[in-house]
């Protein structure tokens, strides 16, 4: 089995409201995949159902192997969650917390975990009622991290955590990279994504949009180019050329990735003066597969 | 005062956020008392009838124990004996729940926060707890005087009994307040509060079990000044001033409190815990003990003591008969003295089996408040199969009345035997007659799963169950309502041990409809979504 998670047209109903829509999601071992889309797009609602917490109504999924519903107490042995929103009981300590759910899982890695709240900085003695919120995040991020599994499946990890504690958690899930651990990441911190990711799902209302590794993705989309010619008039005209914007003799404009050699050709006649380019980011990619959906609808 | 701006948009805010709550309370609170007066008027309307059932009542320092002394013979004297006891209890309850509910566990979540960094006084939200709850007791009274005025009693008695309820209101409004002061957890301000509450009861009854060398003490319960107060029976109005006193001097140190600490601090200093699990947590059941572990442990000291107060007061029956030989010798006839303790045993455990019945609707419950709280989340994405997560908390709702009973049942035997002289005896009957109840609370339970597995959003329902047989039982017979009405409640089918024969088949059934509702209930939890 080469994927640790395939979900192949999965959809989910709540009532009236269809939440997936035809949603597919292939996470490969060992790889580190992003799971990206706005909010309420069914990022949640997918990892409920890769957890066996929700059913689904339609469309296939396995999960290491297995059907994530009936064999969900096996296969949770060998994965350990973050939830988005982390909620501890108010009178366990941290370390309890961390211990407890380690133990329910595969088990703890005791020199892991000592290592790891020496990198996030962490009070394992206090209550649970008296941790902010990223402090939550981290006692639930040590305990995944530091469980004796196979699969991270880790929403929005990141969502409490200040720049610093971000820079460890991503040093963290590098090294987990390293030994050959399989991370399912959801989130919308593109820059996260970016840096960590082999692969990406970009998800939008319920259905998987996009999906494939970062250079195969940016293939697909637009080079911003910012110019100043003695008369951009003709710009306008040129196949390849989207969102042009002029003032005066400066213009800004996007251009499809394989025409970029085109334009750039009858850019040449128009007498420039100077030109800036810069590729793609996943964030243009993203707003785009965003807006455009919404300009659809 | 500027630590009081927003108080009154706060006010407004908790209004709408209570009003389906609170304004059911205050309706039942108010409508039970009416209800029974004229219930009385039809079923005793002559001075003949009414002196008879008074004898009755006098003749049982259990029922006097239980309910409060009967001051007056007259309608209005038999509904203020009838329902002010439990419901000035009711009302105590209801004030400390709320306070805390809008002060403490605001803070708790942090919702509190929120409020705090808008145009808002840092008293303001205990203020508007205040204002709400006192404004409800004043409500609670008027609708109450009002309705007793309207079904044809004096409008002194009336006004005294509203004003006894409102007065209650003020000072358990004060009690929360404070209680919400000392705690981190809500949870634990909660238990302060009650406990008070039910300690205050205590003395109320001990002052009332009829021997007369104790009456003084209810002058310290705030629960006693109700019947000191006499509506109906020659009013006695300062009585008003005892509350008023207490609420403003409970308001004072809550604020002192208030003042010295910090938003979401408590007055005891929370210590830090242990770095790393024990042994014993490591389970689903293991954190489920943690969980559970302080209402367990509080509920069962909590109706221990009730159980042994209830038992040294069943000998005041035997005090009562002998400075009465023409009773005695009618008691006799009807089965001895015996009986009569027998039947206070029954009267007394039917009461603490339904308290125990509403600790096996939390301890059930708090399946959906971990699911509501997103804390299953976590641990049912561990290896914990789903049935034994559930299991883990339906176990303490199945065993802790089992415990409960036979703890409070025994302490009742053993202390009316160390009385009588026969401890053994009295402790094993005492024993049986409260684990008679234990089907009973099961069915209850029983019915909090199947919500809790099949309609996870209507589980409110098991309370409404509860009150229904809580209304059934205490209510059911004097206000003669029929028979398969009375049938509905699992407690109309306990058999009446020891004062009657043991009849098992009543207790095997309803054995059985709470297993098939508890079945129904992990089935549905099993197959369902988990959701908050």
């Amino acid at each position: 089995m080469s994927n640790a998670i395939h979900a192949a047209g999965l959809i989910k109903d709540f009532g009236q409201v269809r939440a997936l829509d035809g949603l597919d999601l292939d996470v490969k071992v060992g790889e580190v995949h992003g799971f990206l889309g706005p909010n309420g797009a069914g990022k949640t609602t997918t990892i409920r159902i890769l957890l066996g917490l929700q059913r689904h109504n339609g469309g296939s999924v396995s999960l290491l192997g297995g059907d994530p519903w009936t064999q969900a107490t096996e296969l949770h042995r060998r994965l350990a969650y973050v939830p988005g929103d982390v909620m501890l009981w108010p009178n366990l300590t941290g370390g309890e917390v961390i211990d407890l759910l380690g133990r329910m899982r595969g088990g703890v890695d005791t020199r892991k975990r000592a290592e790891l709240l020496e990198r996030f900085d962490l009070d394992p003695t206090k209550k649970g009622r008296t941790y902010s919120k990223g402090n939550r995040q981290k006692v639930a991020l040590v305990s995944a991290l530091a469980s004796k599994v196979e699969l991270l499946i880790l929403d929005e990890p990141t969502a409490g955590l200040d720049p610093l504690m971000e820079a460890q958690f991503r040093e963290c899930i590098a090294d987990d990279r390293d030994i050959g651990r399989t991370v399912l990441l959801a989130s919308h911190i593109l820059a996260e994504v970016e840096a960590l990711c082999d692969r990406v799902s970009i998800v939008r209302k319920g259905k998987t949009v996009e999906s494939g590794t970062l250079a195969e993705l940016r293939h697909l989309t637009r080079t911003r180019i910012a110019v100043e010619v003695d008369d951009p008039s003709p710009l306008g005209a040129m196949t390849g050329v989207h969102g042009l914007q002029v003032t005066g003799s400066q213009a800004e404009f996007e251009v499809d990735s394989d025409r970029i050699g085109n334009v750039v050709r009858m850019l040449a006649p128009l007498g420039v003066k100077s030109l800036t380019s810069h590729p793609p980011t996943l964030e243009e990619l993203f707003m785009r597969h965003y807006e455009d959906g919404e300009s659809r609808t | 005062m500027n630590t009081l701006v927003g108080t009154g948009r706060l006010t407004r805010f908790i209004l709408r956020r209570e009003r389906a709550r609170l304004s059911a309370w205050v309706g039942v609170l108010a409508l039970v008392p009416v209800a029974t007066a004229s219930a009385f008027m039809t079923l005793y309307p002559d001075e003949v009838s009414r002196q008879a059932l008074a004898n009755t009542v006098a003749s049982s320092p259990a029922l006097t124990a239980l309910l409060g002394p009967l001051h007056s013979s007259s309608i209005g004297g038999l509904t203020v004996w009838r329902s002010a006891t439990i419901a000035a209890f009711l009302v105590a309850i209801l004030a400390i729940l709320t306070l805390v509910r809008h002060t403490r566990e605001e803070e708790e979540t942090g919702r509190r926060e929120l409020l705090g960094s808008t145009v808002m006084g840092r008293h303001a939200p205990l203020a508007a707890a205040l204002l709400v709850m006192m404004g409800a007791g004043v409500v609670l009274g008027a609708m109450l005087s009002l309705g007793l005025i309207m079904v044809g009693l004096p409008a002194a008695g009336s006004v005294a009994f509203g004003l006894a309820l409102a007065g209650t209101s003020f000072v358990f409004a004060g009690v929360g307040a404070v209680a919400a002061q000392l705690t981190e957890g809500a949870g634990a301000a909660r238990g302060i509060g009650v406990g008070v509450a039910g300690g205050l009861f205590l003395i109320r009854m001990i002052a009332d079990s009829g021997v007369g060398e104790f009456d003084w003490l209810s002058w310290l319960s705030p629960i006693g000044w109700v019947s000191q107060m006499r509506p109906f029976a020659g009013e006695v109005w300062w009585v008003l001033a005892f509350w008023l006193a207490l609420a403003a001097v409970l308001v004072g140190v809550a604020a002192v409190i208030a003042d010295r600490r910090d938003v979401g601090a408590g007055a005891f200093r929370p210590r830090p815990g242990p770095s790393t699990a024990g042994r014993g947590l490591g389970s689903a059941l293991g954190l489920a003990w943690r969980i559970h572990r302080g209402s367990v442990l509080g509920w069962t000291f909590g109706l221990a003591i009730l159980g042994a107060v209830y038992g040294a007061t069943a000998d005041s029956v035997g005090d009562m008969l002998d400075g009465n030989p023409q009773l005695a010798e009618i008691l006799e006839q009807l089965g001895g003295e015996q009986s009569l303790v027998d039947g206070f045993f029954v009267a007394a455990l039917g009461i603490i089996a339904l308290i125990t019945a509403a600790y096996g609707i939390r301890a059930v419950l708090r399946i959906r408040v971990e699911e509501e709280a997103l804390r299953a989340e976590p641990v049912l994405a561990t290896s914990t199969p789903r049935l034994e997560w559930a299991t883990s908390h339906l176990f303490f709702g199945v065993m802790t009345p089992v415990l409960i009973l036979s703890i409070a049942g025994s302490l009742a035997g053993a202390a009316y035997g160390a009385i009588t002289g026969d401890v053994g005896e009295q402790t094993a009957r005492a024993l049986s007659a409260a684990l008679v109840h234990v089907p009973a609370v099961w069915v209850v339970v029983g019915v909090t799963m199947a919500l809790v597995g099949l309609a996870p959003h209507r589980t409110g329902l098991s309370w409404g169950f509860l009150n229904a047989c809580l209304i059934l039982g205490q209510l059911g017979r004097i206000l003669q309502f029929p028979q398969w009405s009375l049938n509905l409640s699992p407690f109309t089918h306990v058999p009446q041990f020891p004062a009657e024969k043991l009849d098992l088949l009543p207790l095997v059934a309803l054995l059985v409809v709470a297993a098939v509702l508890v079945a129904a209930g992990l089935a549905g939890f099993r197959r369902r979504d988990i959701r908050n």
